[in-house]
């Protein structure tokens, strides 16, 4: 597995080819993690895209000595996407979000059929556990803290991050 | 330290989701870069939770469908460059303005500069005229001392040696002033002094009228003097400095006898 520096070095420099290749690598997770968070389509491609070229244009903010990368734009497409969901016209407009968890998403997915590790990640979701389903949920598509995460889920803080990290172990054992 | 410890803590897992302090985040940052086991570790659990997150997308975007919003941030970019020109402008305008003020607040001292001098000319052409009325005045006085009826002129000519020399008595009797214009005569030597004198012919009698201690430096050589005698005559010599009690003959420059009133 190859680390991402020289594209970073290259995306902060605005190289625009650079940009492409970061947004092939984690395009899809952003819209993904956004669409989990506002259940619409349009506003999810909207808001990824204001993600990517807030990204852009803020390249010069970021330090890999602060984080990863897709940790770091993870975080400005989470806010963007609670900020969202927050705001006055989306209230208005969707006044009964279904509930799914991201797994309900990835299961009724028909796009994901076409995809190379579809079915590893078919597998994952359905065999996983409901601890793992809600701690994934919180920490990685909502943005918890531990301690929110420890709270909402009712399970002592030092518990999560073990449990998560069997998880996470059982996702890498299948798509990777 | 334990890194397979470290690594099962689970903190990595944290460290991706972007749950931990600025200062744990710096702290895996600088072990990823001594243990490539830890890196290593980071980047499978990141693309393990990549894979995860892109299959909760309903459909891919294509990155050409926002390339352009980058193109068009990159356009809107090059579009100041047309307010640019106003500002350029505004700064040319500026350093012009600067400029132009730079040359005026030089101009100006020059120009001042020069109406100090031409106010120092202008009071020193005041002191001139101030000496020219002074001096039309005085030969006005003076004119008219010489152009009074009252006046007897009595020229005095050059004697013996000194023929070149000349001199005129004003005399006038009612004020006893003679005005003695001693124009043909040289500057006193160093060490000598125009005496004038008054004389009377039967016998021969002078009577010393003073000496002209200015002759010098006097500008139109008209000297009055006090003259109460009954001149009959009068004459100028050359005597050492203080004068002389009696006029040293040898030193007659000249002399002019008073004309008898018809």
């Amino acid at each position: 597995m190859v680390d991402i520096q020289h594209l970073i070095i290259r995306f902060k420099d605005k190289d625009q080819s650079a940009f492409e290749e970061l947004y092939t690598m984690y395009g899809e997770s952003i819209h993904g993690v956004v669409f989990n968070i506002v259940k619409d389509s349009a506003i999810a491609d909207e808001l990824m895209q204001d993600v990517f070229i807030k990204a852009w244009h803020k390249s010069g903010t970021y330090s890999s000595k602060k984080g990863r990368f897709f940790t770091w734009i993870l975080n400005i497409a989470r806010n963007a996407a609670i900020d969202k969901v927050r705001s006055k016209s989306y209230k208005q407009e969707k006044q009964n979000l279904d509930a799914d968890f991201f797994v309900d998403i990835i299961k009724s997915n028909e796009n994901l059929n076409s995809r190379t590790d579809a079915i590893g990640i078919k597998k994952f979701v359905s065999r996983l556990g409901e601890k793992c389903k809600e701690v994934i949920e919180l920490l990685y598509f909502k943005g918890f803290t531990q301690k929110e995460a420890s709270q909402t889920m009712q399970t002592p803080i030092g518990t999560i991050k073990t449990r998560n990290r069997n998880c996470i172990k059982q996702l890498r054992d299948m798509v990777l | 330290m334990d890194i397979n410890a470290y690594i099962e803590s689970g903190i990595l897992e944290l460290y991706v989701a972007g749950k931990l302090s600025e200062k744990e985040n710096q702290e895996v940052y600088e072990l990823m870069q001594k243990h490539p086991q830890i890196l290593q570790e980071v980047l499978e659990i990141e693309a393990a939770v990549v894979k995860l997150t892109a299959s909760v997308s309903p459909h891919a975007i294509d990155f050409d469908s926002f390339r352009d919003k980058i193109d068009d941030t990159k356009v809107v970019d090059l579009q100041p460059k047309k307010p640019n020109w106003i500002s350029y402008t505004g700064w040319a305008a500026s350093i012009l303005l600067a400029g132009g003020l730079l040359w005026t607040l030089g101009k100006k001292n020059t120009l001042e500069e020069q109406l100090q001098i031409v106010e120092t000319q202008k009071q020193y052409l005041e002191i001139q005229i101030e000496d020219a009325r002074e001096n039309l005045a005085n030969t006005k006085n003076l004119l008219e001392s010489i152009r009074d009826k009252n006046i007897i002129a009595v020229p005095l000519g050059g004697q013996g040696e000194f023929a070149s020399s000349y001199a005129k008595v004003y005399w006038n009797k009612a004020d006893n002033t003679i005005y003695l214009d001693a124009e043909g005569l040289p500057n006193a030597p160093e060490g000598k002094v125009w005496q004038v004198w008054s004389l009377t012919l039967n016998p021969l009698t002078p009577t010393s009228l003073g000496t002209i201690d200015n002759f010098n430096t006097d500008d139109n050589k008209i000297f009055p003097i006090a003259n109460a005698n009954e001149s009959q005559a009068f004459g100028i010599t050359l005597e050492p400095e203080g004068g002389s009690d009696s006029p040293t003959m040898e030193q007659l420059y000249t002399l002019g006898v008073v004309p008898t009133t018809p």
